[in-house]
């Protein structure tokens, strides 16, 4: 192999490593998981007890929304809201598989009946409403009721007078139900408004991954916008972007710490931090 | 004239009856009433084929090269019109364009993407693919009509909002959602209407408005069928499958209750005739601004958010 060889191979091997999912490997045992970044062999036990976040390199797996409720709410005080607001499908749409079969079985795989929860509980005694979103149920994409919950939960807020928190973690808006989803963008945005006039506090913190529809909503609309370390987030994703103008992008395009060289978030906060970092912005909001 | 695919076989009709009219002329052989009928016959043929068009050959009239722009319509529907440019902050982006104008009695501030009909004017326009700097240009726009209590009238015709690098670093994502917010805080009546392409949140972007239109060619969608294909179907050929699939006509988002009306196009689409189809636009949108215009700010703010409040379908 000639020097060149060598590093067209490792090259090939960023890619091929890039596009892959970036999630923790649980095809190896129940015991064990392995590091997407670091590639550490794990004791599943203790990244669970680490908050999802490699011990090896502090790499942040992914977490679905209730794991990340238990991570941000004082014990016991969420209280989940409009559980009974369900998808229907308005379009009868069907691509290679109907979209009744594939919410059926995101239900089944996520325990959710949502891509979104929506709730009230307290942060160190303060009460939030919010809305947590899920990427394991269908890519965390926006049709009508993620876009309705969002809506509701915020409407909450403003009935109670208490700050507004949305944890994002989207593909972008659910082609399945085309416009309507579209609009969910419009929906939310406008509900924003209402809690900009009403003068209450809006804090969005962006996971792992933000993107499209979402980003383009009530994703980038909080009055202070905390990114979570290792998070990707952007409007178009990676790949259209690189077929548009035919050139690779950096390897650190769209990730957190780009965000933050572009001006585009307050803030990057560890998960072990988040909390914390949430409660103190609201107490300095407090009149 | 382009001729689109489906468009071939009224084509060939048409060139027929021109030669027989020819060969009539040269011959002195009066064939006249022959010819009136095949005319006829054509037009009723040509009123059938655009009656029962697919989602997929709509989207051809759409995209068509001829098809208005917006700075086609500022010219047959406006007059006194002014070009507000850039963002303030070192970009003046060319995929959307804005200023005041007369429409009719009124002072408006309009605004759209604008497409080019060359590859030369693409080039300048980006294909109406609007960079995060040309929404905050919009934004602008919109706050001067606020401000001089002027109704906004935007037209949309875009692929969608520019996928690139700058755009990312220039935060397109966040351009558009606060184009989205803060059009719901305007005191000023809104009208949008789509005239050709309404891709994505790049549309929308322009879109939180009090009264939404279609042109009756025109499709309104969350991602380009061809996008929807490849991903979800894997196979971008695909694309007509998913344009059926994704409910995107002006009558389906009628039916749908998205928006609030079609403007009627010329036989054939907009590009046949531009006079025609400005006029149909200019009614719609002036009625809609007298009807508006007499709503307080609190009352249009309402029953905008309203509007919007009540899209979604879901099970409860």
């Amino acid at each position: 192999m000639t020097v060149k060889d060598w590093f067209e191979q490792r090259k090939k091997m960023q890619i091929a490593r890039r596009d892959q999912d970036p999630q923790i490997d649980d095809t190896i045992g129940k015991l064990w998981v392995k590091c997407y970044n670091c590639n550490s062999q794990l004791l599943r036990k203790e990244v669970e007890e680490n908050l999802d976040v490699c011990p090896k390199c502090n790499y942040h797996f992914r977490i679905n929304a209730r794991t990340r409720i238990n991570q941000l709410f004082d014990e016991g005080t969420f209280e989940e809201m409009f559980s009974n607001i369900t998808t229907a499908d308005p379009l009868k749409f069907s691509d290679t598989e109907a979209y009744t079969k594939r919410i059926s079985q995101a239900k089944a795989k996520t325990n959710m009946n949502e891509a979104v929860i929506s709730g009230v509980g307290e942060i160190d005694g303060n009460q939030v409403a919010a809305a947590i979103m899920d990427f394991e149920f269908m890519g965390g994409s926006m049709g009508s009721v993620v876009g309705e919950k969002v809506t509701l939960i915020m409407e909450e807020a403003l009935k109670r007078k208490i700050p507004m928190l949305a944890v994002t973690a989207s593909g972008g808006a659910r082609m399945q139900e085309s416009i309507l989803s579209l609009m969910q963008m419009a929906k939310t945005s406008c509900a924003v408004a209402r809690l900009n006039e009403a003068g209450l506090l809006y804090i969005t913190v962006l996971t792992e991954p933000t993107f499209g529809g979402v980003t383009a909503s009530f994703a980038t609309l909080g009055d202070i916008i905390i990114a979570e370390q290792d998070a990707r987030i952007g409007f178009a994703g990676r790949r259209v972007i690189e077929q548009t103008i035919r050139q690779s992008l950096p390897a650190d395009f769209q990730t957190a710490n780009y965000l933050m060289k572009y001006g585009q978030i307050d803030m990057i906060s560890s998960r072990a931090e988040l909390k914390s970092t949430i409660s103190k912005i609201i107490n300095l909001h407090k009149k | 004239m382009a001729i689109l695919e489906f468009e071939k076989p009224l084509f060939e009709i048409q060139q027929k009856i021109e030669e027989l009219k020819k060969i009539s002329e040269s011959s002195g052989m009066d064939v006249s009433d022959k010819i009136d009928l095949f005319e006829q016959q054509a037009l009723e043929y040509k009123k059938e084929l655009y009656a029962k068009l697919t989602p997929a050959q709509r989207i051809q009239i759409a995209r068509h090269a001829d098809r208005p722009t917006f700075l086609d319509y500022v010219k047959l529907m406006t007059t006194d019109f002014i070009e507000l440019h850039g963002d303030r902050e070192g970009t003046d982006d060319r995929a959307i364009i804005g200023g005041i104008a007369k429409l009719g009695n009124e002072s408006v501030v309009i605004i759209g993407t604008q497409k080019g009909k060359t590859t030369k004017e693409n080039l300048v326009y980006n294909f109406g693919m609007p960079q995060p700097q040309g929404y905050r240009k919009a934004l602008r726009l919109f706050y001067h009509a606020n401000k001089f209590n002027m109704p906004i009238v935007t037209l949309i015709d875009t692929p969608g909002a520019y996928p690139g690098m700058k755009a990312e670093e220039t935060a397109q994502g966040t351009a558009i959602a606060e184009n989205l917010r803060e059009m719901a805080k305007l005191n000023v009546p809104i009208i949008a209407v789509i005239t050709g392409e309404g891709c994505s949140g790049g549309a929308l972007g322009l879109a939180v408005a009090d009264r939404v239109y279609m042109l009756e060619h025109s499709y309104y969608t969350v991602i380009s069928p061809e996008g929807c294909a490849s991903i979800l179907w894997r196979d971008a050929s695909k694309a007509d499958v998913a344009a059926e699939a994704l409910k995107i006509t002006s009558e389906d988002l009628l039916k749908l209750e998205i928006i609030d009306g079609i403007v009627k196009e010329p036989l054939g689409g907009a590009h046949c005739d531009y006079e025609l189809i400005a006029n149909n636009l200019k009614k719609t949108i002036t009625d809609a601004i007298n009807e508006l215009k007499n709503y307080a700010p609190d009352k249009l703010r309402n029953d905008r958010y309203n509007k919007f409040r009540r899209m979604g379908v879901f099970c409860q």
